[in-house]
């Protein structure tokens, strides 16, 4: 797979905080990459960076194996922000249409792309409606259409989700998925984890400015299992101790099951074989990604301290 | 650029759809004339007479002050500060005196306040029947002292007229006009800064309250935006004063069919006997009187010039009103004292103006014209007195350069604020921290 987004060593330091500091990922085409990280760890920054609403202090974007330019570029990239903004006087089909030129699309193309989305999110009757009049999870799927609408070739999303009914989520979710089938890149910045494990092929947990996780889903869990299964037997053992694990927690016949170092998780199903105990199932619990967030956010401070910079 | 243009237009269509726009264009002309021509008919027709009675103790005024059209004047018997109402009258003027012959003090007494047209009359009858007594006292005839007011106040006693001379070309000055012009731009360009600046102000402060502007610094770079809004902005205030002037041309011939000479020469009439009233007569006067005389005014000079300033006094002040939108949250509050800077020498600029208006060649006047943060309110009014003739060329030429430097300065300077300032929410900037973003680098 090529690379779409290659982000080297960015820094953004402000007079009280380093809200970036040394930052480094990929960013593979089709994609759906998340960004996580705690309140205030400095991914709406980060995000500023690359969508060029902020020069970075150091370090380098390349988009498409080209160095970044924020005039030049703009045009492949959709970003919400988390902070929703229409013109509340403006009509919604204006709106959309004066947006949509600003990204750079001609009059007619962006009344056509316009027409065919408000169609499919059912909006048609929206055009001549005021923003003010709509509800809150009404503009904020106005607020999608104008993010994707000019075709960009990486959409970033901040907090997508935030205040839609499920409903409506969904319908974002699959265009999301949509999206990327065609081969759109989203880098989608949350601290929602389980919508991040059912949605991201790739993650980075952002922290105090620096990166502290980079990798796929499964690699993540796979790094931070802790070798705990369960096991469901038609009777118990007569011995149930064995060296190769001990019982974390034990509720009738469902055994759960840490495996102690050095031993495999087949050490644990020969020890039932041997014991004449029926197996009827073994999984290995991994943990979800909000465990492994909480563990390893947990410690930082909830509130980012504001900290003297010598740059 | 491209993207520039696409604002602009936005920013004008809004604006001129607005039904405010709409209600400003065609009721501030309307306006304006009601206000000339209003008092000109309430000075002439509304004047009430106010009956007075006069209780004189020394015996000079006895009998001496003339009833006129503000004020009737009556001698009744035994009348006191208790019983003047009885009497029929609505106030009581009482002359103090010790000895007769001289008055120690003059008090008027009234339930009501009778305004100051009627203090006006009053003070004026008591100095015109002292000068009298003096000169009487000193061997003036009454036969002789009537004839000369006659003759003094008559029109062929005095025949003045002033010229201007500029080599051999001698042209009648008409001061009335340049100072009704000076006037009428320094005004107009006063309420276009305030008023297109506040609505700059608070356009930027309603992207910021919307949270639209990181949406479209997304888009558009910072600079483009601000622009785009100021220039958007510009144009919706050019439309209006075009539309203005084309409804006062309209309404000032439309005037004439309803005032007419006589009332005016009433108007007149009443400025001599109550100079207080002076100021809405004689400038509903002065305007009739411009009317005729109109297109002496060198318009070939004055309305390129008066265009100018309008348009580069706006785009000077325009950015600072960004700017200080950028950094204020929703209260109104914040924006209050952060304006304060801003509306300060525009103000300063009015004063600048009336001063110049009287003596356009003062020092004042010439360097309130040159320095940008005054120069499009005083330079307007300074012009109709002639170029060159009192605006000499360089002080025209210097004036307009640093108006446009200042403005590529603000603009620069309100540009980086407005960056900064424009993503940030939560708390409102001091000015220290304003002066940190503008100088920064990058």
């Amino acid at each position: 797979m090529s690379t779409i987004l290659e982000v080297q060593n960015l820094k953004k330091y402000f007079s009280s905080q380093k809200a970036v500091d040394d930052i480094s990922f990929t960013v593979d085409k089709g994609s759906i990459f998340g960004l996580l990280g705690p309140n205030g760890a400095g991914k709406t920054t980060l995000i500023r960076m690359i969508t060029g609403i902020f020069y970075p202090d150091a370090g380098t974007i390349n988009l498409n194996g080209k160095n970044f330019n924020p005039t030049t570029d703009v045009i492949d990239i959709g970003y919400m922000p988390e902070e929703r903004g229409l013109y509340k006087k403006m009509k919604v089909g204006e709106q959309a249409m004066y947006l949509a030129q600003l990204k750079g699309m001609n009059r007619k193309d962006a009344f056509v792309k316009v027409k065919e989305w408000f169609e499919k999110f059912e909006m048609q009757s929206w055009w001549n409606k005021k923003v003010e009049d709509l509800s809150k999870g009404m503009s904020q799927k106005l607020q999608f259409v104008i993010t994707v609408l000019h075709e960009p070739r990486l959409v970033i999303l901040d907090e997508p989700f935030s205040g839609l009914d499920p409903v409506n989520s969904n319908l974002i979710k699959e265009e999301i998925f949509n999206l990327a089938k065609k081969g759109t890149t989203i880098i989608f910045s949350t601290h929602r984890m389980e919508q991040v494990e059912e949605i991201c092929d790739h993650i980075i947990l952002v922290n105090k400015g620096t990166k502290i996780l980079d990798g796929s889903v499964k690699e993540i869990k796979q790094q931070f299992k802790q070798n705990i299964f369960t096991a469901e037997l038609d009777r118990l053992p007569a011995v149930l101790q064995h060296a190769s694990f001990s019982i974390a927690k034990q509720d009738g016949n469902n055994l759960t099951l840490k495996i102690n170092e050095g031993y495999r998780s087949n050490d644990v199903l020969l020890h039932f074989i041997n014991q004449q105990s029926g197996i009827i199932a073994y999984h290995e619990i991994l943990p979800s990604l909000n465990e492994i967030f909480i563990r390893l956010v947990e410690g930082t401070p909830t509130a980012r301290q504001f900290e003297t910079v010598t740059a | 650029m491209n993207k520039i243009l696409i604002i602009i237009k936005r920013e004008y269509i809004t604006r001129v759809r607005n039904k405010t726009f709409l209600l400003s264009t065609f009721l501030f002309p309307l306006l304006m004339f009601a206000l000339m021509f209003g008092g000109a008919f309430i000075g002439a027709n509304g004047t009430e007479q106010r009956k007075i009675a006069v209780d004189d103790q020394s015996g000079i005024y006895k009998n001496n002050f003339k009833t006129g059209a503000a004020v009737e004047f009556g001698y009744p018997a035994e009348v006191n500060r208790n019983n003047y109402k009885d009497k029929g009258y609505e106030g009581v003027l009482i002359i103090y005196s010790a000895n007769r012959q001289k008055a120690d003090s003059v008090r008027l007494y009234t339930e009501k306040q009778l305004g100051l047209g009627t203090d006006e009359a009053i003070k004026n009858q008591i100095q015109k029947i002292n000068e009298n007594r003096l000169l009487m006292d000193r061997g003036v005839t009454r036969n002789t002292l009537d004839s000369i007011r006659q003759l003094s106040e008559s029109k062929e006693s005095l025949n003045y007229r002033s010229y201007q001379v500029k080599g051999s070309e001698i042209k009648e000055e008409n001061k009335m006009l340049a100072l009704a012009i000076g006037y009428a731009s320094g005004f107009i360009i006063y309420i276009v800064l305030i008023i297109y600046g506040t609505v700059v102000m608070r356009g930027v402060m309603e992207e910021k309250t919307n949270r639209i502007a990181e949406v479209m610094v997304s888009s558009v770079k910072p600079f483009q935006l601000m622009m785009g809004k100021i220039i958007g902005i510009a144009a919706v205030g050019l439309t209006q004063l075009f539309l203005w002037i084309l409804l006062i041309f309209l309404l000032s011939s439309l005037s004439s069919l309803f005032i007419s000479p006589e009332l005016l020469e009433q108007a007149q009439k009443m400025n001599e006997t109550m100079p207080s009233m002076a100021q809405s007569n004689s400038m509903a006067f002065k305007i009739a009187e411009a009317k005729n005389t109109i297109f002496s005014a060198n318009w070939a000079l004055i309305i390129p010039c008066f265009i100018f300033y309008f348009l580069f006094g706006y785009l000077f002040y325009a950015s600072l009103f960004a700017a200080v939108g950028s950094v204020v949250n929703e209260d109104p509050q914040e924006a209050q004292s952060l304006m304060l800077p801003i509306t300060l020498p525009i103000v300063l600029g009015i004063f600048i103006m009336i001063n110049a208006i009287q003596n356009p060649s003062g020092s004042l006047a010439v360097w309130g014209s040159i320095i940008p943060f005054t120069s499009p309110i005083v330079m307007m009014s300074r012009i109709p007195f002639g170029v060159p003739g009192t605006v000499e060329y360089w002080q025209l030429g210097l004036s307009m350069l640093s108006l446009v430097a200042g403005f590529l300065f603000t603009t620069w300077l309100s540009a980086k604020i407005y960056r900064t300032g424009i993503l940030l929410y939560g708390k409102k900037a001091t000015l220290k921290e304003m002066a940190k973003w503008a100088f920064k680098k990058a």
